[in-house]
């Protein structure tokens, strides 16, 4: 999907360094240097703006199949593009579940139709996220979404003989499990994170040690058989120390941290909101300070958004009845900056490991997460981290609201994402 | 105060209001005509998605003996079976102008939720495993009218404090009024931040029994054993069952009580119950004194009742 048109990004900086112009042309970025000709290209004026590489979000889910009113892979693209992303790993869990070759094909078709951004679909790795049979992981990796990275997110890989043998079976393609660490015994009924804001509301608790103790396990196998592991949003000090443990071990472990556990805290609970509730909970600000510390070391490799849209209905009710899951796309970098970056934590260029490089290298996707460098594909954020905005729901591009980020004023502001050269969003706006 | 949610939100001083309300208007329920103009014109609604009889009546005759008009809305039957969201049902109770709505739910912070979406004062009557403040006003009624003071008294709450919002309502507002709480359970059944909450905690009733002015009794569901909380209910009872031998170990002044329904044999064994140390039929009447006073503070509704205006403590 490339254009032969042409586009001239005039004054930006690559990564927060000097003052530059970017050429890009033929889906690759042609040139860079000051005070480039336009030569017939089109000019985006990207005063103040930095150039990252377009992100990658391993973590998305899209909903299509089977929940359509909550977001599609159109609309769910739309908003990734909107957030600085080129492209999405869509989780499994939709209905019917992405367990076939033939689930994974219809959703890499329907996001190469959207065309706002790559669309990899994530394989399930047991039928119908069951916990039961393994699913066929060898057909979804061979199938045209040449599929990667399987996991049951949603629910976790609790057997441990299942768990072991995914792990051995993926090397046979350089598959990656990517597990939600939740030990389901514990945390049946589970409400919220527990502690004393849980025995204060009365709400059922998930208890910090039901991640941790499956992480280590885990962490365990995957060092035990050999192969790669992925934990998926890690949320508690413990998962970030057993972690950092396991790979002083040499395990093959990487981690990632959604925005929303680098800023929120269970105390938001306290108006039983469900917009608050999210699977894993939010955490204390002890896990909060860990888990930024982790993300800034190196233990947890990546950001991922666990962009979960709902309809308002899902939402609307009482807390117990709600479901599980906040918006997350389109204030990624937004939050990642408040809570990294202006806080001392992380460079741009750590950003752009952490958001694009990283995520890309795990999914094994080759042609994204590329630096900004003259040859390379034109995948490009241009973002102004001088802006603020408050955030409005009413201008998100996702077909869901539930964002817990609504009336807070965040940093930042994305000005424009290109696609192999051609802008999917362009001043702020989805093109 | 707006709202009644959870006793954590009441000053001591409004506390102490309530409960002076409700010994004035207790005498109303001493008449023969038991009925008073206070809340004449005013509309409560009784919202019960879960079945509570007893708290429901309650509440209907503390409103009826105020004059308020009420409707009882119970989940069973209605819209709400057929899939209505509490969203949609506080918005007919706000077309219908609802100045009080009472809520029983079995979702913690239904209630809160409640208060969010309707203008008028909203009672929580029990939500979930979070709280139920009157009956906590209704127990601290009961205990100042039996031993005369809540201040330095010493009580013991006994059985399964994490699923209970009886025992989170009685904790905070006991504290709040000065009373010195023990919580008296196996661990299982504690909340696990118990330690940061404002009382003391022990895992022995015999070592707490014969220090204690008070003790309460709380309900142990069937279920909790299922669910390995603890092993059968035969260990339960002989550790944590208030039973004659240990009934007789506690102070001679000592009250017992339990906001029911009990279960007889496992929890409290029935001379226990009987006895006139026991509250359990006091709580009951005391009940609809303390919802009529909160009833009628929310609602603001005109003293013109028992000319004991003046009485303070
Ligand atoms: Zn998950």
């Amino acid at each position: 999907m490339t254009d032969t048109k042409r586009y001239l990004i005039r004054d930006t900086r690559v990564l927060g360094g000097e003052r530059t112009d970017i050429l890009l042309g033929s889906g690759r970025i042609e040139q860079i240097g000051a005070d480039l000709p336009a030569d017939g290209a089109e000019v985006v004026d990207a005063a103040g703006a930095i150039a990252l590489p377009g992100l990658v979000d391993l973590h998305t889910h899209l909903r299509e199949p089977g929940r359509e009113d909550a977001e599609t892979v159109a609309t769910g693209s739309r908003s990734a593009a909107m957030g600085g992303y080129t492209a999405v790993f869509a989780m499994a869990n939709t209905d019917p579940v992405a367990d076939t070759a033939g689930v994974v094909e219809q959703v890499w078709r329907l996001g190469r139709d959207a065309g706002y951004c790559d669309v990899h679909p994530v394989g399930a790795v047991t039928v119908g996220l069951g916990g039961r049979q393994l699913a066929e992981l060898g057909a979804m990796a061979d199938s045209p979404a040449r599929v990667r990275v399987f996991s049951d997110d949603g629910m976790c890989v609790s057997d441990a003989l299942l768990m072991r043998r995914a792990l051995e079976y993926v090397k046979a393609f350089g598959g990656v499990v990517a597990q939600h660490a939740q030990e389901p015994r514990l945390t049946e009924g589970a409400q919220m994170n527990e502690g004393v804001v849980s025995d204060r509301l009365g709400l059922a608790g998930w208890p910090a040690v039901a991640e941790e103790a499956i992480i280590a396990r885990d962490c365990l196998l995957a060092e035990h058989v050999g192969s790669r592991l992925h934990v998926c949003h890690v949320s508690t000090r413990g998962s970030v120390q057993i972690i950092r443990w396991a790979k002083s071990r040499g395990c093959d472990v990487t981690a990632e941290v959604t925005p929303h556990h680098l800023l929120l805290t269970d105390e938001l609970a306290e108006s039983y909101d469900p917009v608050y509730k999210v699977n894993p909970p939010l955490r204390t600000a002890e896990d909060v300070e860990a888990l930024r510390e982790g993300l800034a070391d190196g233990t947890i490799d990546i950001v991922a958004t666990d962009h979960a849209p709902h309809p308002s209905e899902a939402k609307e009710t009482e807390w117990g009845q709600a479901a599980m899951g906040m918006l997350g796309l389109e204030t990624a970098l937004s939050v990642v900056q408040h809570t990294m970056v202006d806080t001392g934590r992380l460079d741009w260029a750590g950003v752009a490991r952490r958001m694009s490089a990283t995520p890309a290298r795990i999914g094994r996707v080759t042609d994204q997460g590329r630096p900004v460098a003259v040859g390379e594909p034109a995948n490009i954020t241009l973002y102004d981290p001088t802006a603020t905005r408050v955030v409005d729901p009413s201008a998100m591009a996702s077909k869901s609201r539930n964002s817990p980020y609504v009336g807070m004023t965040l940093p930042g502001r994305v000005l424009a994402t290109f696609l192999r050269g051609v802008p999917t969003v362009l001043d702020g706006k989805i093109q | 105060m707006r709202h009644l949610l959870s006793t954590g939100d009441l000053t001591r001083d409004e506390a102490v209001l309530i409960l002076d309300t409700a010994k004035e208007l207790a005498q109303v329920g001493e008449r023969s005509v038991k009925k008073l103009p206070t809340l004449r014109g005013r509309t409560v609604v009784n919202l019960f998605y879960e079945d509570s009889t007893r708290t429901r009546i309650s509440f209907e005759a503390a409103a009826k003996r105020m004059s308020a008009d009420v409707i009882n809305f119970s989940a069973r039957g209605s819209s709400v079976a057929k899939g209505e969201s509490l969203k949609d049902t506080a918005l007919t109770l706000q077309a219908m102008g609802a100045d009080g709505v009472v809520i029983r739910h079995s979702a913690s912070g239904a209630a809160r939720r409640l208060a969010d979406w309707v203008d008028g004062a909203v009672v929580n009557a029990g939500d979930g495993t979070h709280e139920h403040p009157t009956q906590a006003l209704l127990d601290a009624f009961t205990m100042r009218e039996r031993m005369g003071r809540l201040e330095d008294l010493r009580v013991a709450v006994v059985g399964d404090i994490r699923h209970s919002r009886v025992a989170r309502s009685n904790v905070l507002l006991l504290n709040t009024l000065g009373a010195e709480v023990t919580l008296v359970a196996p661990p299982t059944l504690l909340p696990v931040s118990v330690g940061t909450w404002p009382c003391s905690v022990s895992y022995d009733l015999d070592e707490v029994l014969p220090k204690s002015d008070v003790v309460m009794m709380l309900r142990v569901q069937a279920e909790r054993m299922n669910a390995s909380f603890f092993p059968s209910a035969r260990e339960y009872s002989r550790r944590y069952g208030l039973d004659a031998d240990r009934f007789a170990r506690m102070a001679e002044h000592a009250i017992v009580m339990h906001p029911g329904p009990m279960i007889r044999g496992m929890e409290i064994s029935a001379e226990v119950a009987d006895s006139p140390r026991s509250t359990v039929v006091e709580q009951v009447t005391n009940g609809v004194s303390v919802r009529m006073a909160v009833l009628y503070l929310l609602l603001g509704g005109a003293m013109q009742t028992t000319g004991n205006q003046g009485e303070t403590r």
